[in-house]
């Protein structure tokens, strides 16, 4: 039989609780996107709605304004693209 | 020792919820189980009972509430029957993986349809696979003795898990019956303060009941089921405790009648009272016939259920519910696959009986003993009594 699990039952904290807050950040779940999101900065005007839309809270701002996406998240359903005043964001190939 | 009191046994309950010092009851009201909640509201709204008391609008709620009350640490009750018990089944399986030592009461009554308000087993029998530790009373006073154990077993700390304790609506619920009382010194002095082991706190904030992907789901369920197992033990060890605070001594399973007889009844609930009348009856008549009680059955007592009918040449087991399409009732199956490839087995019997709120009598239990004497009975099981014109 093969090893398919985590963890041994009683290893599990009780009730399947989990005792490290924020520890979901560990898990990456943007892999299975087939398109991401590209900024164009000279169109952007750091109005912040896509960090607003994003249902996966990718976006953060960095020290000069801009809003960044962190991919390792991004699930790819182009709703920031979308929600984008000035069309920044366009969705293609994920560049690696 | 407290008082004897005669008194309805849903209001004896009511007492022994408010004695158990509860923190939270999110309730809503159904027959035959009402009358039990609205006398908790009664207690909450004279100060009788310091506790929050939710009146929620369904008791899918009902079970929600009590879900989240009980995970901020807060000894915390309900009760239902029938369709509000159905209506809880999706939160029903929540309460014991996430380990909270919620005490519900089931008034047991019929589930619809036809529609019924009246007994049997139908209800709990649909939420048998949840996880929950469940218990049978057979009269007032052991509604009132187990409603207190229940806690004390629940909030164990090898334990912590749900209990379900059920009582058969009407034939018990609104039966008024002498209860032996008692005061809340002895009750305190029963039961400790609950001391949960992880709580919904901002202050030491957890994740309860997240998600459970294929890697972890099969091991969290192993957890709670063996918690589920192990909880036996301490069954056995409340009770026993119980007996030697009041006097009154419980066992999961309870035998009566003659010893090592040939014919045993197998019983759950208030008609185990019935057939001890038939079985005294038959008795007298120089039968050779006894009685086992089953009084917990989640986790089923299978040792000592193996052992209390190991003489037995023939068992008839009373079943007040019916698996439609099975191969017999829910207790009857549990019996028979003990004694699965059993040399020594004996013929065992089922009859399904009393449901939706039939009547089973003293005389009943002594025509079943003698078909099953005379080995008459030939089908799987038998619903008894039921008219047909062939
Ligand atoms: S594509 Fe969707 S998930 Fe990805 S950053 Fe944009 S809004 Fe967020
Ligand atoms: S929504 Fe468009 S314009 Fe606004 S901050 Fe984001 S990328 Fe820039």
């Amino acid at each position: 039989m093969s090893d398919r699990a985590f963890v041994a039952w009683q290893k599990l904290a009780l009730g399947c609780a989990i005792l490290e807050p924020g520890s979901s950040a560990k898990l990456k779940t943007g892999d299975w996107k087939s398109l991401a999101p590209k900024l164009d900065e000279e169109k952007c005007i750091k109005c912040g709605k896509c960090f607003t839309y994003c249902p996966e809270f990718c976006y953060s701002e960095d020290k000069n304004g801009f809003f960044r996406a962190d991919l390792s998240y991004c699930k790819g359903c182009g709703i920031c693209a979308n929600e984008c005043p000035t069309e920044a964001i366009s969705m293609g190939k994920e560049e690696k | 020792m407290g008082k004897r009191v005669g008194i309805e046994v849903s209001l004896a309950v009511a007492e022994a919820v408010k004695l158990c010092d509860v923190d939270v009851v999110s309730a809503y009201p159904i027959t035959p189980q009402t009358h039990i909640v609205e006398e908790l509201s009664h207690y909450v709204a004279n100060g009788d009972l310091d506790a929050a008391f939710i009146p929620v609008e369904s008791e899918h709620s009902a079970m929600s509430a009590a879900v989240g009350s009980s995970a901020t640490g807060a000894r915390t009750y309900t009760a239902t029957s029938a369709q509000g018990l159905a209506l809880m089944h999706e939160i029903m399986f929540i309460a014991p993986s996430m380990r909270l030592p919620i005490v519900m009461t089931i008034a047991n009554r019929s589930l619809s349809g036809p529609i019924s308000i009246w007994n049997d087993h139908s209800d709990i029998m649909a939420e048998r696979d949840t996880g929950w530790i469940q218990i049978f009373c057979e009269n007032g006073q052991e509604s009132f003795d187990l409603t207190i154990c229940a806690f004390r077993i629940a909030e164990d700390k090898r334990v912590l898990l749900p209990v379900g304790v059920n009582m058969d609506g009407f034939i018990l619920t609104h039966m008024i019956e002498p209860i032996e009382f008692m005061d809340k010194a002895e009750v305190k002095a029963f039961l400790p303060d609950y001391k949960p082991q992880l709580t919904l706190n901002p202050k030491k904030p957890v994740s309860m009941g997240p998600v459970g992907v294929p890697e972890v789901y099969m091991e969290a369920k192993k957890q709670y089921e063996q918690a589920l197992w192990d909880s036996k033990d301490v069954v056995k060890e409340v009770l026993a405790a119980w007996g030697k605070h009041t006097g009154r001594k419980y066992a999961m399973v309870e035998c009566n009648g003659k010893k090592k007889a040939k014919t045993v009844f197998v019983t759950m609930g208030s008609l185990g009272e019935t057939a001890m009348t038939a079985v005294d009856n038959l008795i007298a008549a120089k039968q050779d016939v006894g009685q086992v009680r089953l009084r917990l059955w989640r986790p089923f007592p299978k040792e000592e259920m193996k052992k209390a009918l190991k003489d037995a040449a023939k068992v008839v087991v009373i079943d007040r519910a019916l698996s439609p399409g099975g191969v017999c009732g829910p207790v009857a199956t549990e019996i028979k696959s003990l004694f699965y490839g059993d040399k020594n087995a004996p013929k065992i019997y089922n009859i399904v009986a009393g449901l939706g709120g039939r009547d089973v009598s003293v005389k009943d239990f002594e025509e079943m003993y003698a078909l099953a004497k005379g080995g008459k009975i030939k089908d799987d099981y038998v619903i008894w009594g039921v008219k047909s014109n062939a």
